[in-house]
């Protein structure tokens, strides 16, 4: 099964970006495929290359950046939701890219679900 | 369908929308802070075991565990699940909706 | 991260975009919107749902100049030309419904009155079976 998965919160206030990855990593697992996560909203933020969290906790830009890398999920960041808040092709993390809106409309179109975590 | 609330129901109202506006015979996942619903005991405790007359009930395990909320605590009938198990709901069930 | 090609020729789907804040404390009215709006370039089914809080986007005479905000209300505006176009066009095969819950609306003193747009005003057991029967949903 194909599952699209839609990701409205940044990697630190919410939990949201957590649950999601813990669910993409268990759908992969599981023999599914995740051929797009879109991050809108505030969820661009977990494109940022300059977020530097402490050593002791999780970095959810790197632990995205690396699943895509490994099993070639297509990391998509909402280039209105980026603009607003500074994320752009300077700030962007590895395994992410930039695009419009309508990458999250087809996501919901070609995929059996689209999944969507948030605040 | 399957509907997931990350809501406290001592914070927010989610709760209660998704029981009013979901269709009978469908699945509610309870995850994150949502998971507090799921305990026995609580003032709240009742949204769930009337629920479960119409909807299968489930909760995320892992967002129990970090909140120190033991399984055998959760409410009769609501079953525990993991993240390999959010993912079979969502095949069975149907479209997602996530009452945030 | 190379880019995924979907194949959504004639994929037909049924959007519900639920939107339950009020608007302006939080951006999630505003940027849902947008995302109704990019759906109809691919002439998707759309249930536009005003419950809980969400009903005071609908609200008639948002003025936001004190607050130094934008005000999105004009873009139901656009939302209500849209789903006119796809009603009116028999070439425009895409059906956009503007539904507030019953419930919601009463629970806060509200009239259909009170809206900038013309809505379906469906009871919470009415609204249950739409939300059921579409294909994915959207919150703002």
């Amino acid at each position: 099964m194909k599952f699209g998965i839609l990701i409205n919160e940044g990697p630190f206030t919410h939990q949201a970006s957590d649950t999601a990855y813990h669910f993409t990593k268990a759908a992969l697992a599981a023999g599914h495929d995740v051929p797009r996560v879109f991050f809108y909203y505030d969820g661009v933020n977990n494109a940022n290359k300059f977020s530097a969290p402490q050593a002791d906790d999780r970095n959810l830009i790197k632990l995205w950046g690396a699943l895509a890398a490994e099993k070639n999920v297509d990391l998509v960041v909402c280039v209105a939701a980026g603009l607003r808040r500074g994320i752009t092709d300077g700030t962007l993390a590895d395994g992410f890219r930039i695009s419009g809106l309508g990458q999250l409309v087809e996501a919901g179109m070609g995929c059996d679900r689209l999944m969507m975590f948030g605040d | 369908m399957l509907h997931t609330v990350n809501k406290s129901p001592f914070e927010r109202n989610t709760l209660d929308s998704c029981l009013r506006l979901s269709a009978k015979g469908s699945a509610i996942l309870l995850i994150e802070d949502g998971v507090i619903a799921a305990m026995k005991g609580t003032v709240q405790s009742a949204k769930i075991e009337g629920a479960l007359a119409d909807h299968s009930v489930f909760v995320l395990g892992p967002d129990l565990k970090a909140r120190g909320l033991a399984e055998d605590n959760v409410i009769d009938g609501v079953k525990v699940v993991d993240y390999a198990g959010f993912v079979d709901l969502a095949v069975e069930h149907g479209a997602h909706n996530a009452w945030l | 991260m190379a880019e995924y090609q979907f194949d959504t020729e004639g994929v037909k789907k049924t959007f519900t975009f639920m939107n339950r804040k009020a608007p302006y404390g939080t951006v999630y009215a505003l940027e849902v919107l947008e995302t109704v709006l990019i759906s109809a370039a691919f002439e998707q089914h759309a249930n536009i749902v005003f419950a809980d809080d969400g009903v005071y986007q609908l609200k008639s005479g948002h003025d936001t100049t004190e607050i130094n905000m934008k005000n999105f209300s004009p873009t139901f505006g656009i939302i209500e030309m849209e789903k006119e176009d796809a009603d009116e066009d028999d070439d425009i095969d895409m059906v956009w419904r503007i539904i507030v819950e019953k419930e919601s609306m009463e629970a806060r003193g509200l009239t259909e009155d009170d809206f900038k747009v013309e809505v379906e005003v469906l009871s919470a057991a009415e609204l249950a079976e739409l939300i059921d029967s579409s294909d994915c949903v959207i919150s703002g």
